[in-house]
């Protein structure tokens, strides 16, 4: 039961950053691998606060604003030096590692004595629940486990609202032109340029806010902690339009953070089924790999063999 | 080679050119003298046909003007303001344009409605306030019904499930929500069949003569040439050919605009090849 709990804490809390790679991939056909760098930048930052006493709002606050300069980096070298994409987010998250490790003062920052939102989490699970643990369904659960799951679960809900309402502003829905048909709302006299950058900047500030939170709820910021987030975050992105489909920017969001639950809960599954833990990133590349792939190949499929097609 | 005394007093013109000039690729083999020193002054409301073959420069000369690229020599007034080094999303607070392509401009994946909010705040500062305002809905969806396309009840579906001329009918009111200073048609009708292409142009000329806007229209088709506005500017090799206003303008038949295109044929010698394909272009 505790593992579920965790799975599903974690799941919650990298839908954040499923939300900010939704952002790059999905509105600029981008993939930010900025992303790697700027978790941990927002873990760094926030550790490091805390550590000092910060204010943990403040501190998570701060985390997501430096991930945000540096997404807001990366969209500056596309557009203005009109660096390639990838590029430009490979020169950032390389730097960022560098920057992470100046940041921390060292490759790993406990937050054990220092004051986070998970403990926050319980202080909230004794006034909410009382004792130690608490009963769901006839199994023990800790209090403040529980507390923990209810704070990432309302951050997850706020952040993909508030990506939603922000989609249907304008400034948000010229923003999602910009991807998709850049001639056009430049047309309309939209700095597409600076669409850009500012899109990268809310993308990695999400990424960075998740990797705040998952700081807080490890207990710890690590130097390695980003290594192939963007890809987590592309699966989870992949599996949520499997899950809720892409007809609408809601169900879009909500499939991106169903999708890093259901992962991560998978994840915790195979882990416990005996699957290495080395081999993890390697299975979470085939994934997207075959979701990429996978779609096209069956549509090729259908096309040299009609019998296939459904109706044809 | 201009040979009407042009107005010395810019600042009645709207569109105001002096001599601009664009090479691309220079010093390659891909050189293309695309514009050779064009002027061209357009009073306001102003109804402007520009017809000239493929790549005598019509359509750079209207890129030019909209800021796609900056020129390489000359200067570009717009509404008494220089916009020759604008960049070109500065330069849509005052110019609406319709491209040839349909798909060019509107935002396919994007609902009728929304992107009627993005020409809505076209030029303007965009801010939080909801795209899709009450202020908004209601008058979009009586002037989509005047088109009677049937689309004010499909206001929520993606644009690009719409017809090309559809689309072109809809970038058409995008372009023009906010009265433009300038209306650009970059052969806008090219790519539909010929009955969209027709609706399409009616509408096109009852917008411009309502709003009485200053219109520089590309087109191919020399019917639509001697139909339409108040006046044909023929171009050739990046240059002004013929400028045809008032009366002469009225007076010209899509023959007499043929006898031109002849005349430059045989003054520049061009082999049979293209004139073949003059022949599939403007006959």
């Amino acid at each position: 039961m505790t593992l579920l709990i965790g799975a599903l804490t974690i799941g919650l809390i990298l839908s954040l950053l499923a939300i900010g790679v939704l952002v790059s991939f999905r509105i600029f056909s981008m993939p930010d691998i900025t992303t790697d760098g700027s978790i941990t930048f927002g873990a760094a930052i926030a550790a490091v606060m805390l550590v000092h006493g910060v204010n943990p709002l403040l501190a998570t606050a701060a985390g997501a604003l430096g991930g945000a300069v540096a997404g807001a980096v990366t969209g500056v070298l596309h557009t203005k030096f009109k660096i390639n994409a990838l590029l430009a987010g490979i020169l950032v998250m390389t730097a960022l590692y560098s920057v992470n490790l100046h940041v921390m003062g060292r490759s790993n920052v406990p937050l054990m004595q220092a004051r986070t939102l998970a403990s926050y989490g319980e202080t909230l699970g004794e006034a909410l629940f009382g004792g130690r643990t608490i009963n769901v369904l006839g199994w023990a659960v800790g209090s403040a486990d529980a507390a923990v799951l209810l704070l990432a679960l309302g951050a997850a809900a706020a952040g993909g609202a508030l990506l939603f309402l922000f989609f249907r502003t304008n400034i948000g829905t010229a923003m999602r032109a910009t991807g998709d048909n850049a001639q056009m709302i430049r047309a309309l006299g939209a700095n597409v340029e600076g669409y850009i950058v500012l899109g990268l900047a809310l993308s990695n500030g999400l990424v960075a806010l998740s990797g705040a939170l998952l700081a807080q709820y490890q207990g710890f910021a690590d130097a390695q902690m980003g290594i192939g987030m963007i890809v987590w975050g592309l699966a989870s992105v992949i599996i949520g339009e499997a899950l809720t489909g892409t007809r609408s920017l809601g169900l879009t969001i909500v499939g991106a953070v169903m999708g890093s639950v259901v992962f991560r809960l998978l994840v915790a599954i195979a882990l416990r089924w005996g699957l290495n833990p080395n081999d993890l990133k390697l299975i979470t590349a085939l994934f997207v790999f075959a979701a990429l792939v996978l779609p096209s190949m069956v549509a090729k499929l259908k096309r040299t063999r009609p019998g296939l097609e459904p109706g044809a | 080679m201009p040979t009407e005394s042009k107005p010395s007093n810019s600042s009645s013109a709207m569109l105001s050119i002096s001599a601009i000039r664009k090479t691309f690729n220079p010093g390659t083999v891909n050189e293309v003298r695309a514009l050779q020193g064009v002027d061209l002054e357009i009073e306001e409301g102003s109804f402007v046909i520009v017809l000239g073959m493929n790549g005598s420069g019509k359509s750079t000369l209207l890129n030019a003007v909209a800021g796609t690229f900056f020129v390489d020599e000359g200067t570009i007034q717009l509404a008494g303001r220089d916009v020759t080094r604008w960049p070109e999303h500065r330069r849509a607070q005052l110019i609406g344009r319709v491209f040839q392509n349909p798909f060019s401009g509107t935002a396919p994946n994007m609902s009728i409605a929304e992107n009627f909010s993005l020409a809505a705040r076209r030029g303007l500062p965009r801010g939080l306030g909801w795209a899709l305002s009450p202020q908004l809905m209601g008058p979009l969806r009586e002037r989509i019904a005047s088109l009677k396309m049937g689309l004010e009840n499909r206001l929520d579906n993606a644009i690009g499930s719409l017809s090309g001329g559809q689309r072109q009918a809809l970038t058409l009111l995008m372009a023009t929500w906010l009265k433009p200073k300038l209306l650009l048609l970059d052969e806008h009708t090219a790519a539909l069949d010929p009955k969209s292409a027709d609706q399409v142009i009616a509408l096109s000329d009852e917008v411009i003569q309502r709003d009485k806007l200053t219109t520089l229209m590309v087109t191919h088709s020399m019917q639509q040439a001697v139909s339409l506005g108040d006046r044909i500017i023929m171009m050739h090799r990046g240059r002004v050919l013929h400028d045809f206003r008032g009366a002469e303008k009225r007076r010209l038949r899509p023959e007499d605009l043929l006898d031109r295109f002849d005349e430059v044929r045989r003054r520049e010698q061009l082999d049979e090849s293209a004139a073949a394909m003059l022949n599939e272009l403007y006959v």
